[in-house]
């Protein structure tokens, strides 16, 4: 039991399955899911596909963290993608061609590798500091999405485009096959030698390099990864709804990505990083907002309500505020027990 | 250091050179940082045929380019300006009401005839609109309002009424549904929470439908006016309530993400869910003619030549009316269909 509650998925998992349960107890049918026209259909369903870029972008996000670093530009990158991807489709010949899907899927998952090279350079080369190094794609990465769509939304008619983001494999959501595949190369840092560089730059770049790390290649690394799984996630987006929004796409998705990470465990100090809790965590994130929609909270006060379930999630989390709640519970004084006694005596 | 410490007065040095060339090639008018297109209305304007004997020079402030509703309005205006022979001096805000403040001061030291702007936010505006009064020069105002209690600051508001556009659609709604005997369940997607559109659009609409005691809103969420979360709201909704019989979107965008997550769940839009919106733009009235929105509720972002109208009246000393509605009209599907090959945007 003690081992139980000391692993590092307890807790969220904890959480996740709290929501889940009042999920249940709001709206029974939440976890029904039947077939719909050869898919299956549900919340759940809903849950995990809508889930998926911010899943994505969390898992990149988790290895930057890890080297105690940051992307704020996240972000931009998923509307640049997105753009990219869908202005591309839209001036080819024919829309449902192969080939100019494929073309513009990688047309924009170079783009944002160069984006997240870009990234890696400004903090590892230039020495900038990460937040500000991100700062400025992240301002910048939005000018240049709503140039690449003329500031208008580019609506693309291709059902082979739809596909990835809305289309389903063997009855579930194609997306979350992407999600495991890019889950899966990311563990990969686990099985190898990598990921224990990953956590030594992100403890102490110094010591690393004099223990033989490359820790510019790592950090340059971590940040080109960051930046490719922002620009599926773009493309997830996008074709989820068949169309391109510079403005809109990826908003604020840095700070979800962040909160993510945190959920799941991984420190902002950089040195551990857990990817099954992250995934956990935008999972969280994703049945939060899910929920808020189904029980009609209403939208001024939506953010409130998810205000304060974060930070009940943080501090559930939090070892030392667990242990002053444990200390003060243990401490218990009843004066009124006490003067009941001594009356008796 | 000290190298760091050289190449940072050099940078300033030239920064600030190339800050006062700027400066001497405006004239010593301390103009607003963008005022890009300027040159070429002006050149256009004097190159034009000139049918008013007196040459009119018209300032604008517009907000920015935050949407393609937005873009279609300052192509309008730069447009009409040029066929009416109107000097325009066009300047871009850029979402900062600073910026804008700037903007008109810069037109009050040039003497332009007439200043027209949007207004970034409603509030602030009466110190810069007095100096405006104060140098003679009347002030329209377009699209937005200001909440400034002394209306003698400014000619005329020209723009659309969001309340009435409201009205409009629940008074389609009503005369559908003028017979029924059943509960007809309606379901809301809001534009962004607090912003003017968002509660203007929304009590008009329940203040309509209020009449007949079976029209119920059942669900009302905000979908940022954007086709992502119009779909991941619509979603929620048709997991969380059975037997949708009508939606009401804010915009277009939500309409069309709306549409998706209908046809995801196996349903017929605007058979099985009849679906109202504002705006018409050129996907909306795709979909309104193709049978999948009902009925549309324009809102008109071409204001140019009604605004060209105004200045010509305001300078020739005619008396205007305080508050100018932009002619907008309403498309059912069928009408759509007529309307959409002659749609500007």
């Amino acid at each position: 039991m003690g081992r139980l509650v000391k692993h590092h998925l307890f807790w969220p998992l904890c959480v996740l399955a709290a929501l889940l349960l009042f999920n249940l107890c709001y709206s029974p049918d939440f976890f029904t899911i039947t077939m719909h026209d050869g898919h299956l259909y549900g919340s759940l369903i809903d849950i995990l596909n809508f889930g998926s870029p911010l899943i994505l972008v969390a898992i990149g996000m988790t290895l930057v963290v890890a080297t105690k670093g940051i992307d704020l530009s996240v972000g931009s990158i998923v509307a640049i993608s997105g753009a990219v991807a869908c202005l591309s489709i839209s001036k080819g010949p024919d829309q449902n061609s192969l080939a100019l899907i494929l073309i513009s899927v990688l047309l924009a998952v170079g783009l944002s590798l160069i984006l997240g090279l870009w990234n890696g350079l400004l903090v590892s080369v230039a020495g900038i500091q990460p937040i500000i190094a991100t700062l400025i794609l992240m301002v910048a990465g939005r000018g240049i999405a709503q140039l690449v769509t003329g500031g208008q939304i580019i609506t693309v008619t291709s059902a082979k485009y739809a596909y990835i983001g809305s289309g389903s494999l063997a009855t579930l959501p194609f997306s979350i096959f992407v999600v495991i595949l890019v889950l899966l190369i990311a563990l990969l840092t686990r099985r190898t030698a990598l990921g224990l560089f990953i956590e030594s730059v992100g403890c102490n770049p110094t010591a690393s390099l004099m223990a033989g790390v490359r820790a510019k290649w790592v950090i340059l690394a971590v940040y080109i990864f960051c930046g490719l799984c922002a620009g599926i996630a773009g493309l997830l987006l996008s074709s989820n709804v068949s169309s391109a929004d510079g403005n809109n796409a990826g908003l604020w998705y840095e700070l979800d990505a962040i909160l993510a990470v945190v959920i799941g465990g991984t420190s902002l100090n950089g040195g551990r990083y857990y990817l099954t809790g992250t995934v956990i965590g935008a999972l969280i994130i994703q049945t939060l907002t899910t929920t808020i929609y189904m029980i009609g909270v209403p939208p001024e006060i939506t953010l409130v309500v998810k205000a304060f379930v974060v930070l009940a999630v943080c501090l559930i989390q939090s070892d030392a505020f667990r242990a002053a709640f444990a200390a003060r519970w243990k401490t218990r004084h009843y004066p009124a027990e006490k003067e009941i006694t001594r009356h008796v005596s | 250091m000290k190298k760091i410490g050289k190449m940072g007065a050099v940078l300033a040095l030239t920064l600030s050179m190339v800050m006062l060339g700027a400066c001497g090639n405006n004239g010593g008018g301390n103009t607003a940082a963008k005022e890009t297109s300027n040159a070429a209305a002006e050149a256009s304007g004097n190159g034009g045929t000139k049918t008013e004997a007196k040459d009119i020079t018209l300032g604008f402030s517009q907000v920015g380019a935050e949407s393609g509703w937005r873009s279609a309005n300052t192509k309008s205006i730069q447009d009409s300006a040029k066929e009416a022979g109107i000097t325009l001096k066009f300047s871009d805000a850029q979402q900062k009401q600073e910026n804008q403040i700037k903007a008109l001061r810069s037109f009050i030291q040039q003497k332009v005839d007439v200043i027209a702007f949007s207004p970034v936010v409603e509030s602030g505006w009466d110190t810069v609109l007095k100096e405006a009064k104060d140098a003679g020069i009347p002030v329209v105002l377009t699209d937005r309002a200001v909440d400034s209690k002394d209306t003698s600051l400014y000619v005329t508001f020209l723009g659309s009424d969001f309340v009435e556009e409201g009205r409009k659609a629940g008074q389609w709604l009503t005369e559908q549904y003028k017979d029924a005997a059943e509960d007809v369940k309606i379901v809301e997607l809001q534009g962004t929470t607090g912003s003017a559109p968002a509660n203007d659009r929304m009590s008009g609409f329940a203040e309509v439908i209020a009449a007949n005691p079976h029209l119920k809103i059942i669900a009302s969420q905000s979908g940022d006016f954007t086709r992502a979360k119009g779909k991941e709201v619509m979603q929620a909704f048709l997991k969380a309530n059975k037997d949708i019989d009508v939606l009401y979107a804010h915009n277009d965008d939500m309409a069309l993400g709306a549409i998706q997550a209908i046809e995801a769940a196996g349903l017929k839009p605007g058979e099985d869910i009849r679906i109202i919106s504002v705006d018409a733009v050129k996907d909306g009235m795709q979909a309104a003619s193709e049978g999948k929105i009902n009925f549309i509720v324009e809102c008109n972002p071409l204001l140019g030549p009604q605004l060209m109208q105004v200045v010509q009246d305001v300078v020739d000393g005619k008396q205007v009316e305080a508050r100018i509605v932009t002619e907008e009209s309403t498309f059912t599907s069928e009408q759509a269909k007529e309307a959409l090959p002659n749609r500007q945007y």
